[in-house]
């Protein structure tokens, strides 16, 4: 034992990391950056990976899919009744009532599905991800996990941003048949059209290409709140904040991630069409 | 000679589990570990003591392979921890029984779940019956049969720690790693903690490393003692000899906790 050298404290140097290369906060930027292409890499990674956690991953697709679909539904269902009675009152000033159910199969299977699905589940489900996958990250579950010889990361975050990548499709085709219900209680309400007709009318505009757009958007949605919220939750810091500060910033910067992505797959869409 | 081969020969049994040698570490400029070494032998539990903030925990997660040295190094089992790949890794640790500080139980999962976690991830092939018979023995070992339903939330601190000693145990590891055992609890709870852990050795054959800056844990549970101070280990030997000593900074860690 080499009891007579004196080693300097470790807490005489300041602590912190090495000099930046460009300046802190710019080292910062780019540092994050990096981390989350290393995460999305490793996540391509170990999905193509034997083995899959198909037990894990279904009870994710519950949790995120089952859990959300009563809000999901009673919210197109309002959408759907609110906007075809407020857009009603214009349409008929021209007589044109009989516009209504393509007018509104218009919005909400080209918009307003795949969008407001997606907000709502920024919201429920990214910060429910962020949350949970902080808290276990701060209180060590997700080490505990590792030292028992399984793989974290494949089993909480794989089968996490699967399942939401999965399940917001899946959200999304009720949001629309809801939306559409509603919209055809205040038709039929109003001008007493059958539902067939009512369902004639309301697919005549809409084309193989609206719902293929839907659909990759909806899975682009999915995907960005599965993954936000899992790199958030993943690498959060600093004990109890840590946790809310990962929920909170995984709802933020999903929603904000999602109106970017609206518009560019809007833009790109339109080039094809 | 088939027979006399198997037995382990003479030398052998002297091997160390756990050998640690002149293992540096450090967070940017914050150098935690400075050439630390360490043998740990078969059926031994050696307790590191060393104030908050010197690297304790950083050693023993070097030790399971969730940190990554800078140097040195860090042999278990006969494996050197940083040469291993993914799947080498995972076997390994199946061997080592990792305790944490703050238990970290599963708090999604009930007690049973999470004792069965680490056998429904790693024996695949057991039965139901098999899985209950063996969350039942570590169970009983820990002496908290009664709480198998219950949630990691509804359990107070000391349980809560046996219950994270139970879920290391079910997979009948050969090395103990426990990261301060009785942190934050009564003296009654820690001596109860104390004798699982020596019961622990001797029930399960295992050899420890215990982390703590609890003098009488170290003194109950302790075969060897070592002091882990500015990275390294300032002292090492049996408690008595270690505390024989005269340095300030060594007395001042027995002072506080036996006349403080
Ligand atoms: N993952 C990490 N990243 C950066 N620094 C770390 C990391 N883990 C530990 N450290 C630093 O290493 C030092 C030692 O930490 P460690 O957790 O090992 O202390 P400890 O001896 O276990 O203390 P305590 O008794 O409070 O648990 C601390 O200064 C800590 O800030
Ligand atoms: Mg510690």
């Amino acid at each position: 034992m080499d009891s007579e050298q004196s080693f300097p404290q470790p807490e005489s140097k300041p602590p912190g990391r090495e000099r930046p290369v460009l300046s802190a906060k710019l080292d910062a930027a780019f540092t994050s950056v990096y981390r989350v292409f290393a995460f999305l890499g490793r996540f391509f990674k170990e999905l193509f990976r034997p083995p899959y956690e198909f037990n894990e991953i279904i009870r994710q697709c519950y949790d995120v899919g089952y859990k959300s679909l009563f809000l999901i539904c009673m919210t197109a269902f309002i959408t759907g009744l609110v906007f075809t009675k407020q857009s009603r009152p214009s349409l008929s000033n021209f007589g044109a009532t009989s516009w209504l159910p393509s007018l509104v199969a218009i919005a909400i299977i080209r918009a307003l599905a795949p969008l407001v699905t997606a907000l709502i589940c920024a919201g429920k489900v990214g910060s429910q991800i962020g949350a949970e996958l902080g808290s276990m990250k701060v209180t060590e579950q997700i080490d505990a996990m590792e030292v028992s010889a399984t793989n974290p990361f494949k089993f909480l975050v794989v089968s996490r941003i699967l399942a939401t990548t999965i399940m917001i499709p899946v959200l999304m085709c009720f949001f629309a048949g809801f939306g559409l219900w509603g919209s055809y209680v205040d038709v039929h309400s109003n001008e007493s059209t059958s539902f067939t007709f009512f369902i004639e009318k309301a697919f005549e505009k809409i084309n193989f290409m609206d719902i293929w757009t839907s659909v990759v958007k909806a899975l682009v949605y999915g995907f960005t709140i599965g993954a936000v919220g899992c790199i958030r939750g993943y690498n959060a810091k600093q004990g109890t904040m840590g946790v809310g500060r990962a929920a909170n910033s995984a709802v933020v910067i999903s929603m904000f991630l999602i109106f970017i992505e609206e518009m560019l797959i809007v833009q790109i869409a339109n080039v094809f069409r | 000679m088939k027979a006399a081969s198997q037995r382990p020969l003479p030398g052998q049994a002297a091997q160390p589990v756990i050998a640690l040698h002149h293992v540096h570490k450090a967070f940017g400029e914050n150098v935690v570990l400075r050439g630390v070494s360490l043998d740990l032998f078969p059926g031994e539990n050696v307790v590191v003591l060393g104030r908050s903030g010197t690297g304790k925990s950083v050693l023993i997660k070097i030790i399971s392979g969730m940190l990554q040295p800078d140097s040195g190094g860090v042999r278990v089992l006969g494996d050197e921890v940083t040469m291993l790949n993914d799947k080498q890794l995972q076997q390994l640790r199946l061997k080592i029984g990792f305790s944490f500080q703050h238990s970290a139980l599963y708090d999604s999962m009930s007690v049973k779940e999470n004792l069965e976690f680490p056998l429904v991830r790693n024996k695949r092939h057991l039965t139901r019956r098999e899985r209950r018979m063996a969350v039942d023995r570590v169970l009983d070992a820990v002496g908290l049969s009664q709480t198998i339903h219950q949630y990691p939330s509804e359990l107070s601190g000391g349980q809560r720690k046996r219950i994270g000693i139970a879920r290391t145990l079910i997979l009948q590891p050969e090395i103990m790693l426990y990261d301060e055992p009785t942190a934050g609890l009564d003296p009654i709870t820690s001596t109860e903690i104390n004798n699982l852990i020596r019961e622990v050795q001797q029930r399960f054959n295992t050899s420890a490393i215990i982390i703590t800056h609890d003098l009488t844990c170290a003194k109950t549970t302790g075969d060897r003692v070592a002091i882990l101070l500015d990275g390294h280990f300032f002292r090492e030997g049996s408690f008595e000899e270690v505390f024989a000593d005269r340095d300030e900074r060594v007395r001042a860690f027995y002072d506080y906790n036996f006349t403080g």
